[in-house]
C-alpha cells in the first residue's frame, strides 16, 4: 500500500490527510469550496461551529513550529473540539518504536484525530498505519515529504485572488525546492489542479534529483522564472544550508534569488506574492515585497484556520464512529 | 403537481397573518441552503420587504455529521444583516422531521440573538422527530411510507414526489 491509498476508505473518500499525491481534483475542489464556506466564520458573533463538539484532536509536534501548530489548534477549537497539545522533544535515537510508544499513550486518552508534525518523511503516515480504525491523521508536515494542508491553504490563497481556473495560470516556486516540503505538495496540488505552468526557480544545488518527473519547468535564472507570472511562491532558506556546501554566501543567494520589487517588475502587474512563513526578510525576499501591495502572505495565515478547519471535518465525518466498527 | 406559485401566495399570505400576529416589524429573511433560499427570493418580493437575504449552509450544525460525514457541496453562511433584536423570518423549502430547522435556528443563535423567530415553509410533510411547529405553511402533504417531496430550481421551482431509493 502506498500513502496515497491508505489516506482514502472504500467509497474513496478521504480519512486522513497525508499528501497531496493520489488524490483527485474533485477531492481538492471539495476541500477548497469546505474551506472557502468557513472563511466567515471569524466575523460572526460566536466564531465557533458545533461540528466536532465531543471530539480530542492531539497535536503531536516532534517538530517544533508556530504557525501551523497554532493555526491547527485554533481550527480544531473553532470547530468545538478539545485539544491536547504536545511538544515531544525530537531526539536523534527516536525510532519508530518509540513513536508508537507515544502514539499508543496519546490513543489511551481517547482521542480522535492526531495532527503530526514530524523531522522524519512517512511519520504521519506510519501513525495513519497503526492506529485505532477511528482516529484520523492529518499531516502537519513530514521531513522533506509532504505539507498538504499548507499546499491547500496556497492553494485556496490563489484561487480567491484568481478565481477558479488554474489552468490558466503561471505559478513560480523560488528557492531551496530541495528541502522543502511545501514545495513539493505545492506542485502536486496545481498539476491535480489543472495548472499547466509551474515553475521552480532555483540554484542547481537546491534542486531535488527528481526534478525532471515532477511536472515543472526548471528556471535557474530569477528574471526568466517571474516573467508574466500571475503568482510567486516563495520559499524559506534556512541559514545552515549557506554554512554547507550548497550556496557561496547569504550575499551572493540574495543577488542572483532574492526577491525585490524591481525583480518582481517582469511578473504580471496583478501578480501575488507568497510565502509559507517564516521569512527570513533580506535573505530570499525583501522587506519591502513582504510588507508590500502584492504580498498575501497574512492572508495565508488566516486561509490556513479554515483550510485546517476544512480538511478536519471532512476526515472526521468520514471516520466510522468506533461504535460502528463493533 | 403543484401550481408552486399559488403556494407560495399562500405562504405569503399565512405569513404575513403571524408577523401581523407578532407585531414584528421589519423582519429579515433568511433562507436555508438551497430550496429555502428560493422561497425566500420569492417571499421578499411577495411581502415587498428591503434589503437582503441571508443564506445559511447547516452543514456544520447537522446532527448525524458523525453518521453520514460532511456534505461536500456546503456553501457558505451569509447573514448580510445584524440579527441583534431583528424579527426573524427562517425559510424552507420542506419541513420534515424538524432536525434542519433545530440546526438552523442553533446557527442563527451564533450571529446573535433575534428578537423572535417565525418558521416559513412551502410544505409542510409531517413526520416531526422534535417539537418544533411552522408559524406559516404553504401546504400539507401526505406522502406515502418511501415517499419523498423535492423542490427543484431555480428556475422554474418545481416540486416532485419520488420514491425513496
Amino acid at each position: 500500500m502506498n500513502p496515497a491509498s491508505i489516506q482514502l476508505d472504500a467509497q474513496g473518500r478521504l480519512k486522513h490527510f497525508l499528501t497531496i499525491e493520489g488524490l483527485k481534483r474533485q477531492h481538492l475542489i471539495d476541500i477548497l469550496d469546505t474551506a472557502e464556506s468557513l472563511t466567515g466564520v471569524a466575523e460572526r458573533r460566536v466564531k465557533k461551529l458545533p461540528t466536532l463538539r465531543g471530539k480530542t484532536v492531539a497535536n503531536l509536534f516532534f517538530e517544533s513550529s508556530t504557525r501551523t501548530r497554532t493555526t491547527f489548534e485554533l481550527a480544531a477549537k473553532r470547530l468545538s473540539a478539545d485539544v491536547l497539545t504536545v511538544n515531544i522533544a525530537t531526539s536523534s535515537t527516536s525510532k519508530g518504536e518509540t513513536l508508537l510508544d507515544t502514539v499508543r499513550n496519546i490513543e489511551a486518552m481517547q482521542c480522535d484525530m492526531f495532527v503530526v508534525r514530524h523531522a522524519a518523511s512517512g511519520a504521519a503516515e506510519f501513525i495513519a498505519r497503526h492506529v485505532r480504525p477511528h482516529i484520523a491523521v492529518l499531516n502537519a508536515g513530514d521531513g522533506r515529504h509532504a505539507h498538504p494542508t499548507q499546499a491547500m491553504l496556497d492553494m485556496l490563497t490563489i484561487r480567491r485572488h484568481k478565481g477558479p481556473a488554474f489552468q490558466d495560470l503561471r505559478v513560480a516556486i523560488v528557492g531551496d525546492i530541495l528541502h522543502s516540503r511545501v514545495a513539493r505538495s505545492d506542485i502536486h496540488a496545481l498539476n491535480v489542479l489543472g495548472c499547466a505552468n509551474v515553475r521552480v526557480v532555483a540554484p542547481r544545488t537546491l534542486l531535488p534529483p527528481e526534478v525532471g518527473t515532477l511536472g515543472v519547468q526548471v528556471f535557474h535564472d530569477l528574471d526568466q522564472g517571474l516573467r508574466d507570472v500571475d503568482v510567486v511562491i516563495m520559499l524559506r532558506l534556512q541559514r545552515e544550508r549557506m554554512s554547507g556546501a550548497l550556496l557561496p554566501s547569504a550575499q551572493e543567494y540574495y543577488q542572483q534569488y532574492g526577491l525585490t520589487e524591481e525583480r518582481l517588475a517582469v511578473a504580471r502587474p496583478d501578480a501575488i506574492v507568497m510565502h509559507p512563513g517564516p521569512i527570513n526578510r533580506g535573505v530570499e525576499m525583501a522587506s519591502a515585497v513582504v510588507d508590500g501591495p502584492r504580498s498575501v502572505i497574512l492572508e495565508q495565515v488566516t486561509n490556513g484556520i479554515a483550510v485546517r478547519m476544512a480538511v478536519m471535518s471532512i476526515t472526521l465525518g468520514n471516520q466510522s464512529s468506533p461504535a460502528e466498527d463493533a | 403537481m403543484h401550481d408552486i406559485e399559488r403556494l407560495i401566495d399562500t405562504l405569503a399570505n399565512a405569513l404575513r397573518a403571524a408577523l401581523a400576529a407578532r407585531a414584528a416589524s421589519a423582519p429579515a429573511l433568511v433562507g436555508v441552503h438551497t430550496g429555502g433560499v428560493w422561497i425566500a427570493e420569492r417571499l421578499r418580493e411577495r411581502l415587498d420587504l428591503p434589503g437582503p437575504i441571508g443564506t445559511l449552509d447547516i452543514s456544520f450544525y447537522r446532527d448525524d455529521f458523525t453518521r453520514v460525514g460532511m456534505n461536500p457541496q456546503v456553501r457558505p453562511s451569509h447573514l448580510p444583516f445584524d440579527l441583534e433584536g431583528r424579527h426573524v423570518i427562517l425559510v424552507d423549502d420542506v419541513l420534515h422531521t424538524g432536525r434542519t430547522t433545530r440546526a438552523a435556528l442553533n446557527e442563527i443563535f451564533d450571529y446573535g440573538r433575534p428578537a423572535s423567530v417565525l418558521l416559513a415553509v412551502l410544505v409542510d410533510r409531517g413526520g416531526r422527530e422534535l417539537p418544533i411547529a411552522a408559524d406559516a405553511v404553504g401546504a400539507h402533504v401526505d406522502l406515502a411510507p418511501g415517499e419523498n417531496i423535492k423542490l427543484t430550481g431555480p428556475d422554474p421551482l418545481k416540486l416532485t414526489i419520488q420514491k425513496r431509493p
